[in-house]
């Protein structure tokens, strides 16, 4: 395959996470805006942090003035997933050389379901398809900031575009899999160190008790979970 | 909150996050990957997500006005359009701009 005909393709294949990261780029910037930091914590926070959900969050704690070690541990907490990605990429991503750093560096939720889901082991599509989603995710905190200074619209509520994504992330894994108690369990164990420990610090407990519930109930959760997927 | 403080946050942000993608690769390249570690890399994902749906939810008074109506809107409608069409985006926008109509003029 030609370099034009791989930077098609993987333009091609990165269309869905254009438009979504786009949005909630843009939705992350004028958040971020409306707390009184500006386009270039937009764009580096883009760049560096590289994480759609965990911005929000981050807006949150800046703002709110967490301290460093709850920022620490509140990352760990809500980014804990992506050791998983890592698992199920150590053999797609052998032999990918100079590329490697990168392509580790840059695995999000939507890079890593395009790439998983490719059976071609292109390694430069890979490259492609990491770089292109950073790309727009960037240039969407980049424009929403951009727009958040411009239009000086009332933009209270707008935070709301963080619980419809994961609401939406839930519904979708919900109707994906067959086993819902792992799903239950995340809810139920949340709610309740939510009401034990309050609002401040209950991601530490809830975490802590998800892992425990998770692997006690093992005979119940794993058996057909992903089967139909 | 001052701006040297606000670049530490973010640098930490990034480096734990930077850290949790790479560690995989570091820990699991040369053996074999632990049963317990592939079971929890097969559930949490679930898992965490509902943690993360009651994480934003977490501001809600239920003993006050406005009781969290407007967010039991909002939440039952992204789930209800998303049900319907499977489409993230449009459930993400139905969502979000029903709720920011409800708390900014409604409620």
């Amino acid at each position: 395959m030609s370099n034009k005909e791989r930077i098609r393709k993987a333009f091609k294949l990165t269309i869905p996470v254009l438009t979504g990261y786009i949005c909630l780029g843009i939705g992350f910037g004028i958040i971020l805006e409306a707390k009184g930091y500006g386009v270039l914590w937009a764009f580096c926070m883009g760049l560096f942090i590289y994480a759609g959900s965990m911005q929000y969050v981050a807006v949150d704690l800046i703002s709110g003035g967490a301290s460093l070690i709850a920022t620490a541990l509140t990352t760990l907490m809500v980014n804990a997933r992506h050791l998983f990605y890592g698992i199920s990429m150590i053999e797609k991503y052998k032999g990918t050389g100079k590329k490697k750093p990168y392509l580790m560096m840059s695995l999000t939720d939507e890079t890593y379901s395009l790439i998983v889901s490719d059976n071609t082991n292109d390694k430069r599509l890979y490259f492609l398809i990491s770089l292109f989603n950073h790309c727009y995710w960037v240039i969407g905190c980049t424009v929403g900031s951009l727009i958040g200074s411009v239009l000086n619209f009332n933009t209270n509520g707008v935070e709301f575009v963080l619980t419809a994504l994961f609401v939406t992330v839930f519904v979708e894994q919900w109707l994906n899999c067959k086993n819902h108690l792992p799903a239950v369990i995340g809810v139920v164990s949340t709610v309740l160190c939510l009401v034990v420990f309050g609002a401040e610090y209950f991601l530490i407990p809830s975490m802590i008790l998800i892992t425990i519930v998770l692997t006690v109930l093992k005979k119940y959760t794993v058996s057909e979970v992903n089967s139909d997927e | 909150m001052n701006d040297y403080r606000a670049v530490l946050m973010v640098a930490i942000i990034s480096a734990v996050t930077m850290l949790l993608r790479i560690i995989p690769f570091l820990v699991f390249e040369k053996r074999e990957t632990p049963v317990f570690v592939t079971y929890l890399g097969m559930v949490l994902p679930y898992a965490i997500m509902g943690m993360l749906v009651v994480y934003c939810l977490k501001g809600i008074t239920f003993l006050a006005s406005p009781y969290g109506i407007p967010e039991l809107i909002a939440v039952s409608l992204v789930v209800l359009v998303h049900i319907w069409k499977r489409n993230t985006l449009l459930s993400i926008l139905v969502g979000t701009l029903s709720y920011m109509i409800m708390v900014q003029f409604i409620f």
